[in-house]
């Protein structure tokens, strides 16, 4: 049996696995994705389209600044924009409570320069007449916005392809070791062998950890998507709420996308359906946001699979147990808009041991009591 | 025992007329307000054209098929004008739009007699007002008692085309032209493996002869090549002779359709799985003859399972509901199983030599022009389609749901229903592969559009 040696597996074609192949080809290391299905094929291919700051734990918005800068480029990276625009992003509340969430959140994006305006009942139901009268309050960030999912991890595949790295679709690890020097990885009857190892698989990064003797409380994640028919084009900003039960937003050519509540999964297969409860409950959650969506149709729901930590924010950073691994998964349903920036750091950790970004909060030690 | 039955065509109403005969009380769903399925489909009560004139040959075989169904309403949980949207095969849960009142309704087995619908492919102007499907044209017929025009262009191949051609004719509407995409001399050198068929065959020819006698124009073994026309008004057909001349006949509509394609999104939402007919040249859910699937409680007969007209739609629907009910070890009459066995067998024999006789133009489609319009939902051309398979920004999409991630093709209101055949072909024919290299559209619910108001909790 044939070995191909290289200096960096990735495991794992999201977004941050195929921009960490992107960063490191484009500096000239040899570096090889193995995807079991195709690029982008989950999480990071099938989720809402969210390229949000607004909202994220304190400890996500270093990573989400830089991605967002890596998302203005996207054309002079890509060679697409994945209809990335910057629409802004509403978030809004529907209580008092929530109202008093919007307004503690202030002092976090004031901290971590991100711009943010809260706008008033009064103001809001001026400038959004279409909002519906539960809606309270509102906080908007200008410099977020959407983009296509389905298109940006292709893309900054072809990208890190046409740069020299390598990527395999349909070659799902089937074993993985560390010899004490390289990391030896087998997917059927292919095998590769490497310095390095980024751990980028989404649910299935636990998996990966776990084979290092590391195991973390990963659960999948399924996110309930559906959309409509096109209309009339009048929502403009990507629409969140407080507590995350609905989101929606519309795209020019007139469809709304919403999401909201949880689909089921077998990430054995892998499989994934969205819930009919769940797409009625948000159906209704979103007309009460937005009442002239009543007569809109849904033509289509979806769903797919992603990896929730318990704490809601990612594993990142080095690996307790083995030199040289690096991980980057569990992204809990918001990792769309990090994928650019954490492949871009990931490339950092190998080739400077060091990035700008501090990472101690993703440590995987947090889970691991025993390693750390 | 709890039993859905999906359908209320010839393969639903004999479904149900065994599950009753049994003992059961079937919850029985059908979109039509009054059932008979595309093929049986009743007319409103206020139109006065009798069963003899609706129905021609069939005249008999849809009024016992409507008295079984009207006769049967009182025996099982009878629900018109219901869409069934999603599947829960897990949990054994249909979710229904009844006259936009929403409703979760359980099950132990279901029986999907889904239908079928036209098969399209894009020729240049057929998103024009004026054209529409060969199925489109006779239900207009049926239920309406109208022509779509009154220069009317048939264009297409298969049974439908010639039956829809002489419908026209008996009911006064004199078609402009029939064009058939399949060459006489195939026809011909295919017609043996039809006598199988008996009747269905005699009555096929006749339609031809009909046609031909009443002097309407027919050419065969023609390319389309246009449906002229301005603003949305149709004007002529443009094509080209078997003989390669460039003709164009004026019209005023264009009725358009290359076979029947099962309307399987159902059985793909319960999670029934698919392989490639050669012969049909589509992908149809996996079942044995009797209508059983690879997934427990999940049964399909008629052309939902697969295209093969109405006489083996009844038989399939009685033949599958025997074998749900011998499955959950209910006693059946097993002469009658033999001998809906037996006929099925020699049926599909028939439906083979159709099916060969008639054969889909794959190379058609691989034809259409970049500037055509395949994805009418999306506004998705036969060009972006071809770009998704070259080279773009996104890398090649080397199958068919990969081009829809990046194009939107199949995306939009009908979900591929329409387009889903031809765009598979541009793709492989972009990619040099066999159509059934490149996988099929995925179904995902809805199964049709529902309205958030009306399907939210």
């Amino acid at each position: 049996m044939s070995v191909t040696d290289t200096e960096v597996l990735i495991i794992g074609a999201g977004g941050a696995g195929t921009s960490a192949a992107l960063h490191l080809a484009q500096r000239g290391v040899p570096c090889v994705l193995l995807e079991r299905g195709l690029v982008g094929g989950q999480a990071s291919g099938v989720n809402y389209g969210g390229v949000r700051q607004q909202g994220r734990h304190p400890a996500e918005l270093p990573i989400a600044r830089r991605s967002m800068a890596l998302w203005h480029r996207l054309v002079e990276i890509a060679g697409t924009d994945a209809e990335f625009t910057v629409s802004g992003h509403l978030k809004l509340a529907r209580t008092p409570e929530e109202e008093a969430e919007l307004v503690a959140y202030l002092d976090v994006a004031r901290a971590y320069d991100l711009p943010l305006r809260l706008v008033g009942r009064n103001a809001l139901h001026v400038d959004y007449p279409w909002l519906g009268p539960k809606v309270i309050a509102g906080s908007l960030a200008p410099e977020d916005g959407a983009a296509n999912p389905r298109l940006l991890v292709p893309a900054l595949a072809r990208a890190a392809r046409a740069a020299g790295a390598v990527i395999e679709e349909h070659a799902k690890v089937t074993e993985l070791a560390f010899d004490g020097t390289l990391f030896q990885v087998a997917a059927g009857e292919r095998r590769w062998r490497a310095a390095w190892l980024l751990n980028t698989a989404g649910f299935w990064g636990g998996t990966v950890a776990a084979a290092f003797d590391e195991a973390v409380p990963v659960q999948p994640l399924s996110p309930n998507m559906m959309v409509t028919e096109p209309i009339r084009y009048f929502i403009e900003p990507n629409l969140g709420v407080v507590g995350g039960n609905v989101y929606l937003r519309q795209i020019p050519r007139g469809n709304v996308i919403i999401g909201g509540g949880h689909g089921v999964s077998d990430p054995a297969v892998p499989w994934s359906r969205p819930a009919a409860e769940e797409t009625r409950a948000a159906m209704a959650l979103a007309t009460a946001l937005v009442p002239s969506l009543a007569g809109a149709c849904v033509i289509r729901s979806w769903s797919g699979i992603d990896g929730e930590m318990p704490d809601h924010i990612p594993v990142i950073g080095p690996s307790r147990t083995t030199p040289r691994l690096i991980h980057a998964f569990g992204f809990s349903g918001h990792g769309f808009q990090l994928g650019p920036g954490v492949g871009a750091i990931l490339s950092e950790l190998v080739l400077d041991g060091a990035t700008d970004v501090p990472l101690a909060p993703f440590d995987i030690g947090r889970w691991t009591a025993r390693a750390a | 025992m709890k039993v859905a039955v999906v359908g209320a065509g010839p393969a639903g109403v004999r479904a149900v007329e065994q599950l009753v005969a049994a003992g059961l009380t079937p919850l029985w769903l059908d979109e039509a307000p009054d059932g008979g399925g595309r093929i049986y489909q009743r007319p409103p009560a206020q139109l006065s054209r009798d069963a003899r004139r609706l129905y021609g040959f069939e005249a008999k075989r849809a009024t016992a098929l409507h008295a079984t169904l009207d006769a049967l309403k009182a025996h099982a949980d009878w629900r018109p004008n219901t869409l069934v949207w999603h599947i829960d095969p897990h949990r054994r849960r249909l979710e229904v739009l009844s006259a936009g009142t929403q409703a979760t309704l359980d099950f132990d087995a279901a029986l999907l007699c889904t239908g079928a619908m036209d098969r399209v492919v894009p020729v240049p102007g057929w998103t024009r007002p004026g054209v529409t499907t060969l199925g489109a044209a006779q239900i207009a017929l049926k239920t309406q008692g109208c022509a779509i025009g009154d220069k009317v262009v048939l264009l297409g191949t298969g049974p439908l085309l010639w039956l829809l051609a002489y419908q026209y004719l008996k009911a006064g509407a004199r078609p402009a032209a029939v064009l058939d995409t399949t060459a006489f001399a195939h026809k011909a050198r295919h017609a043996p493996g039809l006598l199988a068929g008996g009747a269905v065959f005699w009555k096929g020819l006749y339609y031809m002869a009909a046609v031909r006698a009443a002097g309407v124009p027919v050419y065969e073994g023609v390319r389309p090549r246009a449906i002229t026309g301005a603003g949305d008004q149709v004007s002529g057909l443009a094509f080209e002779t078997a003989r390669g001349a460039a003709r164009t006949l004026a019209c005023d509509a264009v009725a358009l359709g290359w076979g029947l394609k099962p309307e399987a999104q159902l059985a793909d939402l319960a999670g029934v799985p698919f392989r490639f007919d050669a012969d049909q040249h589509n992908w149809l859910p996996e079942r044995d003859i009797a209508g059983r699937t690879p997934v427990p409680g999940i049964y399909l007969a008629g052309d939902g399972a697969g295209i093969g007209g109405a006489d083996v739609a009844e038989r399939a629907g009685a033949r599958a509901a025997l074998a749900l009910l011998e499955d959950t070890g209910r006693p059946v009459p097993q002469d009658t199983v033999a001998a809906l066995d037996a006929a099925l067998a020699r049926l599909a024999g028939f439906r083979t030599a159709l099916e060969r006789t008639f054969p889909f133009p794959a190379d058609l489609a691989r034809a259409v022009p970049d500037a055509t319009l395949v994805c009418r939902c999306e506004a998705i051309t036969a060009g972006d389609l071809r770009a998704a398979g070259g080279t773009p920004a996104t890398g090649t999409a080397r199958e068919l749901n990969r081009a829809k991630a990046f194009t939107r093709l199949g995306m939009g209101r009908c979900q591929g229903r329409v387009c889903g055949p031809a765009g598979a072909e541009i793709l492989a024919a972009a990619l040099n592969r066999e159509v059934a290299a490149i996988g099929r559209l995925r179904g995902q619910p809805p199964v049709k559009p529902v309205p958030l108001a009306e399907a939210a909790e």
